[in-house]
């Protein structure tokens, strides 16, 4: 069985360490605050201006001047404090964000990374990922294994145009966790049921298998 | 040391066609409704808009778009508006699209008198293109420039007659930096209060950025994705 939204995210959850302040990106991402262990000291950066984002609103209780970078209306938690963009990228910038987490288009076996643009096609634009992924010392990626149409998003070199080079550590899929390594993807785990063999077919980068590759447990 | 304007309309009665603005706020966020609305009064054409976003079909920038007054938008992010995406696709619109954070940067160097900034943002992607790369320790770096426009025009939750300003929550976001920015700043504001009421501690923007202010009327504060949680 492939990996549900939740369960990616579930999954980057394990990644998390007391005292880190994380970046999650739109998303797949934003899902993984709903799986901070319990008693972790981890503290939410928003790049339009926050540290210590807090869940959604209850109803009612909607404040416009209070969004996160995917304009949803937000609260903050104990401790958590307003800036400007200027201070938010240069905290970025500095390497003060211990971990990013990002959705991607593509991702190639080297760590580039592909998500803010479609030629011809989509035209969005790359917000603050070019910033994030430039500096980040620790970057995630959660995307599916594959795109719509079945082909692998896991690729020697990416087709569209890059948001960063080399910048990639991990990557959890609805089918596998991979690592980023100089001689390309190392497969970590793979998803309850899903098969190496699978997983192979469905990587079109190098992908390198070391002995009995576990499955994930929830 | 009175900077009190009548209104948006008597704020921004000098900007003419062509001229180069920049427009605070995130999303809908913080954006100066009021000198928004002026602006698609006025009619001006031909502007060169620099915001980290365009608004959304009927709000925002979205106004200025629809009535065509936007030659070429500075921004990071523009997909929350189909009319900005037509118009951009059928290249009725010029469009530059920057990271977020040479955005704010870009910014902030202006307002601090400093000609250009170099940022690892974009190396090795298109956004580099014809940019100058400097290596310090082993990491490259882009040349990105300080922003020179005629006019910014911000939002902030109070400001005093001498133009100081105090932002509130995530509606601070782009606003501080491009009131520092402007060659002339205009300021729109929810509170104005005489100079001296507020706490010199608690201002964020000096007032010597500021060149006019008023208090707005009217605020709609629109909110793009409203999310709660269940009770």
């Amino acid at each position: 069985m492939s990996l549900t939204k939740e369960q990616i995210a579930q999954r980057i959850a394990r990644e998390l360490r007391h005292g880190y302040y994380v970046n999650l990106g739109i998303g797949i991402p934003t899902l993984v605050a709903n799986y901070i262990p319990t008693g972790m000291d981890v503290v939410l950066q928003s790049e339009n201006g926050l540290l210590g984002m807090g869940p959604f609103p209850f109803e009612g209780e909607e404040d416009p001047d209070l969004i996160n970078a995917g304009k949803q209306t937000i609260t903050t938690v104990k401790g958590s404090v307003f800036f400007d963009s200027a201070v938010s990228f240069g905290m970025i910038r500095a390497g003060k964000v211990d971990l990013t987490v990002l959705g991607a288009m593509e991702v190639s076996d080297q760590g580039d990374i592909a998500n803010w643009k479609i030629p011809g096609k989509m035209v969005k634009g790359m917000g603050g990922a070019m910033d994030l992924v430039a500096s980040a010392r620790n970057i995630i990626v959660a995307m599916m294994h594959t795109n719509p149409k079945g082909e692998s998003k896991l690729l020697r070199a990416c087709t569209l145009p890059l948001t960063g080079v080399r910048c990639v550590k991990k990557i959890v899929t609805d089918l596998a966790v991979l690592e980023v390594t100089p001689t390309g993807f190392l497969l970590l785990e793979r998803a309850p049921g899903v098969s190496v063999e699978e997983i192979q077919s469905k990587t079109a980068g190098r992908l390198t298998i070391q002995g009995e590759v576990p499955e994930i447990v929830f | 040391m009175n900077k009190v304007v009548a209104g948006p309309a008597e704020a921004v009665q000098d900007i003419s066609d062509g001229a180069t603005i920049l427009l605070g706020g995130f999303g809908l966020c913080g954006i100066p409704e009021n000198c928004i609305a002026s602006l698609v009064k006025k009619g001006v054409k031909n502007l060169t808009c620099v915001s980290n976003n365009a608004g959304v079909d009927d709000f925002g920038i979205g106004l200025l778009l629809q009535q065509k007054q936007v030659k070429k938008m500075i921004s990071s992010y523009v997909g929350e508006n189909a009319e900005f995406e037509r118009q951009l696709l059928s290249g009725e619109l010029q469009v530059e699209l920057i990271p977020q954070g040479t955005l704010a940067t870009r910014c902030l160097a202006a307002g601090y008198g400093m000609p250009a900034i170099f940022t690892p943002a974009g190396v090795g992607t298109e956004v580099a293109a014809g940019k100058e790369v400097r290596t310090f320790n082993g990491k490259d770096y882009l040349l990105e420039y300080a922003f020179d426009a005629d006019f910014a025009i911000v939002k902030a939750w109070k400001g005093d007659t001498m133009g100081n300003l105090i932002f509130h929550a995530t509606a601070r976001n782009f606003n501080p930096l491009m009131a520092m920015a402007g060659k002339i700043t205009i300021a729109e504001v929810e509170e104005l209060v005489p100079a001296g009421e507020l706490d010199p501690d608690a201002i964020h923007t000096p007032g010597i950025y500021v060149q006019r202010i008023f208090q707005g009327t009217n605020y709609e504060k629109r909110i793009e994705q409203r999310t709660v949680t269940r009770r």
